[in-house]
């Protein structure tokens, strides 16, 4: 007979949503077991957002060594032989980083007091599930349920990942080798921070989009730096283009990828290394026995259907991140979790954030927080809006994060000068976003940002300026 | 190619100008016969003027708040009209068309109308949680204290003790910068169990400086120069005083208790109007007008009652004509419709003139005293406030009574202190002894 451990919470999946569910919940006292079928850390921090951001750091690092190596070096300062890529150790250096991340977790969980368990659940009921340990069975029933078990590449079914020739990001972010030529099907923001890091270490790469442009999710306004940066740098970018499959041609070290796509009514084919299939995530609702739960999905059927609290139709059962919902993004997931956790301990709890931040990694950098001004317009507002370029902020100059032609640009109400949104683009323009949605979430208005001093010289000057520009008066920008 | 023109037509008896309230048409619509083109309010009423015949308009004259004369030309018709009559001759309004229901004013104004309450804010839409980001859409947003989210405009901490102390910030006012609700507004909203909607405003840091230039046209000028008659022309003279109307609140519960269903219910306002319908012939100067041209103050006969009246257009004084003729229930089923008519712009010129006092009431906002402005050009109004429970000493003791304060105001070239003041206390004696009312 198999053994049951009863406990007060239940947090399946141990990704940034569950890990910070259980950490909080254990916390607050209550005896909180969570199940993980691969790694604690989650898609986020094991195969997604760490482990891009490394590659993208070394890719960068990879550029700035080519520009000194090149003829006459750069501000004064040259290297004498061109730098080499060892993909492997490259990939190694991120797995550390990972590994360390991981282990982090877990010491995170276990220091908090939260019971970890590696195995797959599948649950039988409500609140009852087996959990398939290399300790072997084991049967968990829970007074409460968190479901956080996040969401999966989307494969193209005419063109499924082999993760030899034809890859998912997964796949991406473990190249032993760095390939001449890439494709990537889908220009959505994963497919891209990939594709600028792989053209930054030198890859030819093409985007293939379906859309009539790439990055639909930011305003044409905010993508323009992104895509002249991908022209520059001789990324071909096909929008309204179909991928319509691949096939593996050839032998040995010729031996590649056909992708065949079709654009403007007519097929075209071209021959890469790999293909990176980037086409979105979908939640992680098969396969584990969400059906036996009497969870109600929402309208569309992809995700599961939460209240404001996160909790299911089904008393007891909460869902958070990526399977509850869109925006998919980790720190929506941690939030949630860490709320639910409050909630379980007797907590009045409500996710009323007024905004959640997104943050794109391409080069250059790209933050929207709020609205765009097209949207708040959409909906009513009589808006006032500055921008402000960062090749007119000192800091900017010194870290060269002008040459991407960046930007901030500020969105408020004109009647009494509430801060909507902002959005923001240029190199390293992400660690700027703190004080963006500080302001969103404090109900800031424009003199708020404009009263508080900025520290000189760093990039948050930019924002300040931005904000008196849309008052009308900007210091450093006629 | 000759265009018709339409002149201001002849609107009434001695009407020489209006005044252009609304135009209904712009140059260039195509108009049929009768279709409404302009609003023109003379001294008497307002006018919808409408189109004598079929066509399009190809010039207007006059603007909203410009005074036109009869017989000025207001709308010059181009071709396209299907009318065969191809003169300058206006065709005449049909009579009735000016006459009667289209009246929809005629406003003696007595008094300032009473503040605009300001209405809670609704609480806005609330997102849908499985799609928090980017932003949901919400329907226009209309308060300023909304933030980017669409909701209440506050910061997290704020939001979190709102949550935990059970309070829905919709309903806080926030007096911080463009509303923001601070720890300080919801520190007097929970003290006060929601009583108080937010902390006194402190600190701005924006200023406001705008300045919103609102046309003073149509009715709101009525009652602007009637007022400034008022006050310019007469001295008035205010006297207080306060009535026990406990014998009266059970005479009334017991009549509204024992009526028959068809009959209205009684308010304190009826028994007011019978007491002052059957003391007036003891007060004949106070039922009355002040000719100041002809230097002759009229007494009159009938008790024409003017209700000063708040409609959603302004202020009104439908008349409850004859008062001395009525009983209480025909009274108050008199003035109800008569207000009514008011409210609803249905009031016929002839339910809006000839009253010979004014009775003003503020109902539940009543207020313990105020100085009301006499209707023009009688010599008296009186003002009704809120009746209310207080401790009065009788016979040396303390005791719980129903007292209803009255303000008055008359006209002190006809009426002396003295007859103001006894013409109040005749209605004081009448309504804490409503018996004599009857008698």
């Amino acid at each position: 007979m198999t053994e049951t451990r009863k406990c007060k919470v239940l947090v399946v999946g141990a990704g940034p949503g569950g890990y910070v569910a259980a950490i909080r919940s254990a916390q607050l006292g209550l005896d909180t077991v969570i199940v993980e079928g691969d790694k604690a850390g989650g898609t986020c921090l094991i195969r997604g957002c760490i482990p891009s951001k490394a590659i993208i750091h070394a890719a960068e690092r990879f550029e700035s060594l080519q520009q000194h190596a090149s003829e006459g070096g750069h501000m004064g300062l040259s290297v004498a032989s061109d730098p080499e890529i060892d993909m492997a150790a490259l990939v190694g250096w991120k797995d550390a980083i990972v590994e360390r991340l991981n282990k982090g977790v877990e010491a995170l969980l276990k220091g908090a007091g939260a019971e970890l368990l590696k195995g797959w659940a599948t649950f039988t009921g409500p609140k009852k599930c087996t959990v398939e340990t290399s300790d072997g069975a084991l049967e968990i029933e829970a007074e409460n349920v968190i479901i956080a078990t996040g969401s999966s590449h989307i494969d193209l079914p005419f063109m499924p990942c082999d993760e030899e020739f034809v890859l998912s990001s997964t796949g991406a972010l473990d190249l032993q080798k760095l390939p001449k030529s890439a494709a990537i099907v889908g220009g959505g923001y994963i497919g891209l921070e990939l594709g600028c890091a792989l053209a930054k270490l030198g890859t030819d790469v093409t985007v293939v989009e379906g859309m009539d442009s790439i990055l639909g999710i930011m305003d044409k306004e905010i993508r323009r730096p992104l895509e002249i940066w991908l022209k520059k740098h001789k990324v071909a970018v096909h929008t309204n283009a179909l991928a319509r499959g691949t096939e593996i041609k050839g032998k040995g070290a010729s031996r590649k990828a056909h992708l065949t796509f079709e654009k403007d009514g007519e097929e075209q084919t071209i021959k890469v290394d790999k293909v990176l299939v980037t086409v979105g995530r979908s939640p992680n609702t098969k396969g584990w026995g969400l059906e036996n739960m009497g969870v109600r999905m929402d309208t569309g059927g992809r995700f599961i259907r939460i209240d404001r609290q996160c909790r299911t139709n089904v008393p007891g059962v909460y869902a958070i991140g990526d399977v509850a919902g869109e925006p998919m993004l980790a720190h929506k997931a941690s939030s949630q979790g860490e709320m639910v956790a409050e909630i379980l301990a007797g907590h009045n709890r409500d996710f009323d954030k007024v905004a959640i931040p997104a943050i794109v990694f391409t080069e250059p950098e790209i933050v929207s927080v709020g609205l765009s001004p097209d949207e708040a317009k959409e909906r009513g507002e009589e808006i006032i809006t500055g921008k402000f370029p960062l090749a007119a902020n000192g800091r900017a100059l010194t870290l060269e994060a002008e040459k991407t032609a960046g930007f901030i640009r500020v969105t408020a109400r004109e009647s009494d000068h509430v801060i909507l949104g902002i959005q923001a683009v240029g190199s390293h323009v992400a660690e700027l976003h703190g004080e963006f949605v500080l302001a969103l979430e404090m109900g800031a208005l424009l003199e708020d940002i404009a009263d508080t001093v900025h520290a000189h010289p760093t990039m948050t000057e930019a924002f300040h300026e931005g904000v008196l520009k849309t008052l009308g008066h900007a210091i450093h920008s006629a | 190619m000759t265009n018709r023109v339409f002149k201001l037509p002849d609107i009434g008896e001695g009407v020489v100008e209006g005044e252009i309230v609304e135009w209904h048409v712009s140059v260039g619509d195509s108009v049929s016969e009768d279709d409404a083109l302009v609003d023109v309010m003379t001294d008497k009423a307002t006018v919808t003027i409408p189109s004598p015949h079929d066509g399009t308009i190809s010039a207007l004259h006059g603007g909203v708040g410009d005074m036109v004369a009869v017989g000025a030309v207001l709308v010059e018709f181009g071709e396209g009209g299907e009318s065969p009559v191809d003169s300058v001759e206006e065709k005449q309004p049909k009579p009735e068309k000016t006459a009667e229901p289209k009246v929809v004013s005629e406003p003696e104004p007595t008094k300032t109308p009473p503040p605009v309450a300001t209405e809670p804010v609704a609480p806005p839409p609330v997102p849908a949680i499985s799609s928090p980001a980017p932003l949901p859409s919400v329907s226009t947003p209309t308060e300023s204290s909304v933030g980017s989210g669409g909701k209440a405009l506050a910061s997290p901490a704020v939001r979190r003790r709102a949550r935990e102390a059970g309070v829905d910030l919709a309903s806080v006012r926030g007096s911080g910068p463009a509303g923001r609700i601070r720890h300080a507004d919801l520190d007097a909203f929970i003290a006060a169990g929601g009583m108080v909607q937010g902390a006194a405003p402190v600190a701005y840091t924006t200023r406001r400086s705008d300045v919103e230039e609102i046309k003073v046209v149509g009715l709101r000028r009525k009652i602007a120069e009637a007022m400034t008659i008022s006050k310019r022309h007469i001295p008035h003279f205010s006297y207080f005083e306060e009535i026990d109307v406990t014998e009266l609140e059970e005479l009334r519960q017991f009549l509204n208790a024992t009526k028959s269903p068809e009959q209205p219910k009684l308010t304190y306002l009826p028994f007011i109007m019978m007491a002052l319908a059957k003391i007036m012939p003891n007060h004949p100067e106070c039922n009355g007008h002040y000719d100041e041209a002809n230097g002759i103050a009229r007494r009159y006969g009938a008790v024409n009652l003017g209700i000063a009246t708040q409609t959603d257009r302004g202020l009104f004084v439908p008349v409850v004509k004859h008062a001395e003729a009525m009983d209480v229930w025909q009274a108050a089923a008199e003035m109800q419709r008569v207000s009514g008519a008011a409210r609803d712009g249905t009031a016929s010129l002839d339910d809006l003139t000839g009253s010979t006092f004014t009775i003003t009431s503020l109902g539940r906002d009543g207020g313990l005293g105020a100085t009301p402005i006499i209707n023009h050009p009688e010599v008296a109004i009186l003002g009704v406030h809120k009746a209310r429970e207080m401790p009065v000493v009788r016979k040396g003791e303390i005791v719980v009574r129903r007292i209803m304060n009255v303000s008055s105001s008359f006209d002190h070239r006809i009426v002396d202190g003295a007859d103001g003041a006894a013409l109040v206390q005749s209605l004081k004696r009448m309504l804490e002894h409503p018996a004599l009312i009857f008698m």
